[in-house]
């Protein structure tokens, strides 16, 4: 640095005074632990951009064939069948299964997550608090083939007397509980799925909430407000944002959710309201099952499925994004 | 949406003159730490009592012991009692969220609902306890007037209560404890984070509310004290020992005639 710059027009250079009224061009020079610093930097950020665009290169490559030879009946078929020389096949019955799995999964996280976050950070006594959040987050390492099997092997057992009842007597009103046999249906895996999306749900839900101003929270309790009261009025609308986002979130993780929908359906490939009835399959499933046995066209037709599954949720993913965003400007 | 059962109370009613509370030798401790020392100070109804002394002395922790607001702070623990006419706040006699819909308090800091609106702020407090105002447009003018904001928002009520500066947005936290009707309303530095012209405003404000609602005000300024109280407590915390009131009675003689030396030294700005 100059220790006494020159009075009068700064001077880019020797002897060359930059005069004209127009938005200068800015170079820093970096020093070299900058430089390292940033290149180290961008080259890992730069690993997550190429990863994405390796893996849509590769699905869209490699569904080609299988599109080509299916055409439009791709999105509107429910049977597979792409290695047999006419076999028909698509993707209906998968996007259905994981579209109905993956809601009953969020009528079952949204709230729950909602209510555990809030009690964590607002009603458990202090000492319960800490071991709390560390137990959601041990669940959320559970690894799902864990959660499938005590699905198939403990929960579903145990329910099956009540979704018994549930199916005799409002089978004959409701639609959705019509059912000749119960036990794998989509029912049973959108719940199994939603024990694996809560963890996640409700860790972020509680770091978000746990960021609601303070001294709002204490206003409130001054008015006379219950710790409901306060919730309601300062942590909920506050959080309105993130907690889309976690919900959001929990949604792509039980969209793209495999071993629960493997190990509980089984497997069938129609499209049916009767959320209790057995059978059923979804995009992660179908390709967890057929990818061995596949053949060429069937491989393709599986990448082209998985393609649409990966279109789905980052559709979903930009979606939260903008919810997210919008809410926060909200509610500044 | 709330499902909380709808008393239409008689808020159209003139409030209360203000109740009388009475600290009774009142202790503190955060964990092991004692803060608070054997506090008695009676607030007169129709009267501002002024809590004054250094910072880290307690009064802060004792104005919040007040209203129950002590024991949000983890580990936070007191003996003594705070009578309201008469009554343990601390008792099973009185429910904690009736005991600080009594007490209303004003914090350093305003502290408005940022998104919502000016007139919904005020009225907050009634749905927050369940009730339901009979007529919420002449609470929210009346709250506001007496809050001196009327003027300069009664154009934008449905604004959000975040775009206000921040003299205004103290101002509406006022109304908005003053819409509850309470007994007691307890400020906390009101005016630190305020300017000159604002300052004012709210010393005016507090002048007006006297009659109605028993005023409990801690501040660091001198000159406020002596303008806005008409008793005066000084806290103060010697080295290595808890708060204590070395002196209190009538503003006019703690300030002019004050028994003790280090009330003299204090008042007089020659420490803290």
């Amino acid at each position: 640095m100059d220790r006494n710059p020159p009075r009068g027009p700064i001077r880019e250079g020797p002897g060359t005074p930059v005069t004209t009224e127009t938005p200068r061009t800015i170079t820093a020079r970096l020093s070299r632990g900058d430089r390292v610093y940033r290149a180290v930097t961008t080259s890992a950020a730069a690993t997550v951009l190429v990863t994405i665009v390796l893996i849509t290169v590769f699905l869209v490559l490699t569904a080609i064939p299988a599109i080509q030879r299916a055409g439009w009946s791709f999105f509107t078929t429910t049977a597979w069948n792409p290695d047999e020389p006419s076999g028909r096949f698509g993707i209906a019955a998968m996007m259905y299964g994981t579209a109905v799995t993956g809601l009953i999964a969020m009528v079952f996280t949204v709230p729950i997550s909602i209510a555990t976050a809030v009690f964590i950070n607002e009603y458990a006594p202090r000492a319960l608090k800490g071991g709390l959040t560390t137990a959601v987050e041990v669940m959320a390492a559970i690894p799902s083939i864990i959660f499938a099997g005590w699905g198939l092997h403990v929960l579903i057992p145990f329910l099956d007397p009540m979704e018994k009842w549930a199916v005799d007597h409002l089978g004959g009103v409701f639609f959705v509980f019509e059912a000749r046999e119960i036990g794998s249906s989509f029912f049973n895996v959108g719940l199994v799925i939603s024990l694996m999306a809560i963890p996640i749900t409700t860790s972020i839900m509680r770091a978000v909430l746990a960021q609601a101003p303070r001294h709002e929270c204490e206003g409130a309790l001054a008015l006379g407000a219950t710790r409901w009261g306060m919730v309601r009025t300062v942590v909920l609308p506050f959080g309105r944002g993130g907690m889309i986002g976690a919900s959001m979130l929990g949604l792509g993780r039980a969209l793209g959710e495999t071993m629960a929908a493997t190990l509980i359906f089984s497997f069938a490939f129609e499209i049916k309201p009767r959320l209790f009835e057995n059978g059923g399959v979804t995009i992660a499933s179908g390709i967890a099952i057929y990818f061995k046995e596949s053949r060429e066209l069937g491989l393709s037709a599986l990448m082209a499925a998985g393609a649409a599954l990966f279109l789905v949720t980052f559709m979903i993913n930009l979606l939260a994004a903008r919810v997210v965003d919008r809410a926060e400007r909200a509610a500044r | 949406m709330t499902a909380d059962t709808q008393v239409t109370d008689t808020t159209d009613a003139p409030g209360p003159a203000g109740g009388t509370l009475d600290a009774v030798g009142v202790s503190a401790w955060f964990g092991q730490r004692k803060v608070l020392e054997q506090v008695d100070i009676v607030m007169n109804s129709g009267e501002v009592t002024a809590l004054i002394g250094p910072s880290g002395c307690g009064k802060s922790t004792f104005l919040r012991i007040l209203n129950r607001m002590h024991e949000l702070v983890p580990a936070a623990t007191l003996a003594g009692s705070v009578l309201l006419d008469g009554e343990d706040v601390y008792g099973t006699a009185l429910a904690l969220t009736e005991v600080r819909r009594r007490i209303g308090m004003v914090f350093q800091k305003p502290n408005p609902f940022p998104a919502m609106s000016i007139a919904d702020n005020v009225t907050a407090g009634l749905k927050l306890t369940g009730r339901r105002p009979a007529d919420r447009e002449a609470l929210v003018e009346e709250c506001l007037r007496r809050a001196s904001l009327w003027d300069e928002v009664r154009g934008r009520l449905t604004a959000p209560a975040g775009g206000l500066s921040g003299g205004q947005q103290q101002r509406l936290c006022i109304a908005r404890s003053l819409a509850v009707r309470p007994d007691v309303l307890l400020m906390d530095e009101p005016c630190s984070a305020l300017d000159p012209t604002s300052t004012r405003r709210v010393e005016e404000t507090i002048g007006e509310l006297k009659e109605q609602v028993t005023i409990v005000i801690v501040t660091h300024n001198m000159q406020q004290a002596q303008r806005v109280s008409q008793r005066c407590a000084f806290f103060l915390a010697e080295e290595d020992s808890p708060g204590r009131v070395v002196e209190q009675g009538p503003t006019e003689q703690v300030f002019q005639h004050p028994e003790d030396p280090r009330t003299a030294d204090y008042v007089n700005g020659r420490f803290g």
